[in-house]
């Protein structure tokens, strides 16, 4: 991957703004939530998509419904960085109430697209301005006063195309496919987009350096947010129950599960082979998700951080009494309701050990929307044959936004369904102890309810018990299923997704991290090479319990640095927990946790710092 | 001549009633939930219920812990304090073809279990939900809880000055759609409701008094054994007829309410109360209101629906037990994969 071809303004003065820039830039659409401007800032990202270049959208929305400021960007990136850029380049301020500060957040050199009337030319002389009076163009094209607010922002897509020279017919296309088969809300749509073009194509002289063309980098790929990756993993993992309460913003992550279930899990005679439960709050939703475990049922709910908080005595009676059941977290910014908008990475510490008591929990960490698929399917996998609960950690920014990827592959392993015995079984075996560790791998057999056998039924509690789920409170008989437990904690290192290895070379130092870190840090390891000439090494760790090669990458390295999204270096303290004391130390942190996603330019920055260069 | 040893009753699925005992109680001797138990394994052994059909599910406390005591050949799930109601919801949806029979208690249903409770009735999910009703919480030794009385005394004299919580009146208003009351004490009642219970397709409700002989059973207690053989008012006498047994007629009809259930059967009540219409929630609640104004202790079948689709029912299921589908039927072809990805191009 190439190397920081320098941002402008960022790094130079305002005085060589006139340097051209191709694909390598950001632009920032402020608007209004609730506007309709979603639609918009979809087009013009699809637009980009479809020209061939790498591109990355992010919403950055208030806790709102309607009425407050909200801000999209678009990266397109020839390198194919995907991550937030700390700076964005390119304007389009269509919110009255945050323009002026909109304006001076642009880096000297930048481009500022505006209604006219608010002439923010005054605030700033060292940017290329071009103001479009945006509701006069609206109003000649949209007779219909209530529609002009949401239609003006295509206007803007149209004035961005002709400028940032996108072509027309990949608009009309996107536009096409955003409005399918609704041909009278295209041709408004379009229309608006036309105007837009046409205004721009005669009014102005392109005098910024911004430039797009095409490329050949998007062949075959697919866009698509988080969630729903995470919802059709759970789809093509055979997800049968799903119990769920409303959270933003994991919301999206059962819709879209919902969307998919109906189309592909109702039979020819318009049955259901699937269940979707909203439940009156998050303790009922993870007890669903356990009932049905315990059914035998592949079940999942999806919540936040508060939902994860009162999940927590539920999921300590998943773990000691051996029900799976798979839960997505994805995080938002905490403590407490916290920024339910801004994205975070520091759900880690409370999952993982959720609930009171030696409680563990296995979670998976997808970092980009093909392992949000794989993962998902992989922790239903994991949750029966570990018989527990299982969480999958994504977060707002993998969850919510747009992301480019390589198309899903089709699990072409079958379901691994665990150690059920069935009533042929037990004839055979004459009966079973449901928590004895037959087999040394510390998984007990289960039965499911409604097994026709006599011998088929235990006891299911959360009290203690011995390995044939008699109550018990003898010393010996408890801890036995305890340190089983832990054993089979442990086979769990095996079993979870092992760590990648981007780059493991001579280097003497070492990063780790975890989840949508991985886009920024690529993008900086790049950065950190470039500038500084030097070639580090990075390991990106993929689920917990830990698996030994990572044990491995921190003991063949000086130093390690441990980049995450939250205040107090969970991941870092996690891994501390697990490692050799004298390997420990080894560990420093690199940490960003103001509720934006990470950019790559603070992680090289505060490496800089850090390592005196 | 040798006699041949006789063989034990069976019921009709060929089953002796040991078939129906579980693990030997640990609760107190005399404890009202261990007759409930005895009703529990005769209902089941008299409808002829096969065990392995039957979940069984409790919460926390005493009352909780009773489904040990009854039907160990089915399987069952004690889980966490107020929680049941969750639980029984996801092992329905993932299997809709056993039959759930939950045991709760007094604090477990009306106190920590109350979010849970009202919206498995709003759910009228198929299920016997029994509340094992002492008025106090015995395993931590003798609180009052939210269906103790107004003015009813503890054993340290303390007098609980907060209205009880009326679970029958509660369910009837928020969707179950077979709601009744009994007292431990009473076998033939109890056991009557029972065999209805297990013939009923939607959220059953009981509430039966069950006096705790440690903390609750003394003078001032309005939950103890002398109390309630004192004020227990039947509004209806019990008439139950399985599927499987045929239909003497020997009622004046004029004081029977017929009631064809689900499953074939027939549940007849003999009005006490004059002009009783236990298919009317109105008229149902404010009977129980004014009883409580008075002090009474109703018990019977005060609310019954038979029409009313289970929650199951609205789930619109394929028949087979969703935690068993083949993956055949659970993962979708390649083809939709592959559809998919193309329109995310």
């Amino acid at each position: 991957m190439a190397t920081g071809d320098l941002a402008l303004g960022q790094e130079q003065g305002a005085s060589s703004a006139r340097q051209r820039v191709t694909i390598d830039f950001s632009i920032i659409v402020a608007t209004v939530n609730g506007s309709g401007s979603q639609s918009a800032n979809s087009v013009l990202l699809k637009s980009i998509f479809g020209m061939g270049i790498p591109v990355s959208g992010k919403n950055l929305f208030p806790s709102n419904i309607a009425g407050l400021p909200t801000w999209y960007t678009i990266r397109a990136s020839k390198y194919g960085y995907v991550a937030r850029k700390r700076d964005s380049e390119v304007l389009v301020a269509l919110n009255p109430e945050t323009a002026r500060e909109d304006v001076l957040a642009l880096p000297a050199g930048g481009v500022a697209i505006y209604e006219t009337n608010l002439n923010l030319k005054q605030y700033r002389d060292d940017v290329v301005c071009y103001p479009v009076p945006f509701d006069k163009l609206t109003a000649a094209i949209c007779p219909e006063a209530k529609l002009r607010k949401l239609v003006k922002n295509m206007v803007y897509v149209g004035v961005a195309a002709q400028l940032l020279e996108i072509d027309l017919e990949l608009v009309e296309k996107s536009v096409r496919k955003q409005f399918a088969r609704k041909q009278k809300v295209f041709d408004l749509n379009f229309g608006a987009v036309k105007a837009g073009f046409d205004y721009a194509a005669s009014t102005f002289t392109k005098q910024d350096p911004f430039h797009l063309e095409p490329m050949n980098s998007t062949a075959g790929k697919i866009i698509i947010d988080g969630n729903s990756a995470c919802g059709m993993g759970a789809v093509f993992a055979g997800v049968t129950v799903v119990a769920w309460y409303p959270i933003t913003p994991s919301t999206s992550l059962i819709e879209a599960t919902t969307d998919l279930l109906r189309k592909y899990r109702t039979t020819p005679e318009g049955k259901a082979t699937f269940a979707v439960v909203q439940a009156e709050d998050e303790l009922a939703a993870i007890g669903m998700v356990l009932g049905a475990g315990w059914a035998g049922a592949r079940a999942m709910t999806s919540t936040s951080g508060p939902g994860i908080s009162l999940m927590a005595e539920f999921t300590g009676l998943g773990y000691y009494a051996e029900i799976p059941g798979v839960i997505f977290d994805v995080q938002r910014t905490g403590p407490a309701t916290g920024m339910p908008t801004r994205t975070q990475q520091a759900d880690l510490l409370s999952v993982a050990f959720l609930s009171h008591g030696d409680t563990k929990n296995p979670v998976l960490l997808p970092a980009n929307v093909k392992e949000c698929f794989e993962f998902a399917y992989a922790a239903f996998d994991l949750a029966e044959r570990l018989q527990t609960p299982v969480f999958v950690l994504s977060d707002l920014d993998l969850g919510m936004n747009n992301w480019m990827s390589e198309p899903f592959t089709y699990p072409e392993k079958p379901l691994d369904r665990g150690k059920v015995l069935t009533a042929e079984d037990l004839n055979r075996l004459g009966g079973f102890a449901r928590y004895r560790d037959v087999d040394g791998d510390g998984i007990p057999w289960r039965t499911l309810p409604g097994t026709r056998h006599p011998k088929a039924a235990y006891f299911t509690r959360g009290s203690g018990h011995n390995d044939a789920a008699g109550y018990t409170e003898k010393p010996d008989e408890y801890q036995a299923v305890m340190d089983r437990l832990a054993r089979k904690f442990e086979n769990a290192r095996k079993l979870a997704p092992a760590p990648v290895t981007v780059k493991d070379g001579t280097s003497k130092i070492g990063f780790l991290a975890f989840g949508s870190t991985d886009f920024a840090l690529r993008e900086s390891l790049d950065q950190i090479k470039s500038e500084y000439g030097a070639s580090v090494d990075y390991m990106r760790i993929r689920a917990y319990p830990f698996a030994h090669e990572i044990h491995d990458f921190v003991a063949s390295h000086e130093r390690v640095y441990v980049v995450e999204q939250n205040r107090d270096a969970q991941l870092a303290s996690l891994l501390k927990l697990d490692l050799p004391a004298e390997q420990a130390v080894k560990l420093r942190s690199i940490l960003h946790y103001n509720g934006l996603p990470v950019d790559a330019r603070t992680i090289t920055e505060e490496f800089a710092t850090k390592e005196g260069l | 001549m040798a006699t041949a040893t006789p063989s034990p009753k069976v019921n009709h699925i060929g089953l002796p009633v040991i078939e129906y005992r579980g693990g030997k109680s640990t609760l107190c001797a005399g404890c009202g939930h261990n007759a409930i138990s005895e009703r529990i394994i005769d209902a089941m052994f008299e409808m002829g219920v096969e065990p392995e059909h039957v979940i069984k599910m409790s919460g926390i406390g005493c009352s909780s812990k009773s489904p040990a005591y009854f039907m160990s050949r089915s399987h069952s799930f004690n889980s966490v304090h107020g929680r049941m109601p969750s639980v029984t919801t996801g092992a329905l949806v993932g299997n809709h073809t056993v039959q759930a029979l939950g045991v709760s208690g007094d604090g477990d249903t009306a106190s920590i279990g109350m979010g849970q409770f009202v919206h498995l009735l709003r759910r009228n999910l198929p299920m016997i939900y029994i509340i094992e009703n002492n008025g106090v919480y015995g395993l931590t030794k003798g609180q009052f809880s939210a269906t103790a009385d107004i003015g009813s005394k503890l054993k340290t004299g303390v007098i609980n000055d907060l209205p009880a919580i009326d679970t029958c009146a509660l369910a009837i208003q928020l969707g179950a759609t077979f709601v009744g009351r009994s007292f431990s004490g009473d076998k033939k009642q109890l056991l009557a409701m029972l065999k209805a219970a297990i013939a009923h397709n939607g959220t059953v409700m009981l509430d039966v008094i069950s006096p705790c002989v440690t903390f609750n059973d003394h003078e001032g207690s309005t939950k103890s054994y002398k109390f309630l053989q004192e004020h227990d008012e039947a509004i209806n006498e019990i008439g139950f007829v399985p599927s499987f047994e045929e239909i003497e007629v020997d009622y004046d009809s004029g004081q029977v309410f017929d009631v064809q259930m689900h499953d074939g059967s027939s549940l007849r009540l003999r009005k006490l109360l004059e002009d009783y219409d236990p298919t009317n929630k109105a008229g149902a609640v404010r009977t129980l209101m004014e009883a409580q104004e008075k002090g009474e202790i109703l018990t019977g079948v005060f609310y019954i629906d038979t029409k009313k689709p289970s929650f199951i029912d609205l789930l619109g299921l394929v028949d087979e037990p969703l935690a068993t589908l083949p993956e055949s039927l659970t993962r979708p072809p390649k083809s939709a994969l592959s559809e998919l990805m193309t329109s995310l191009q």
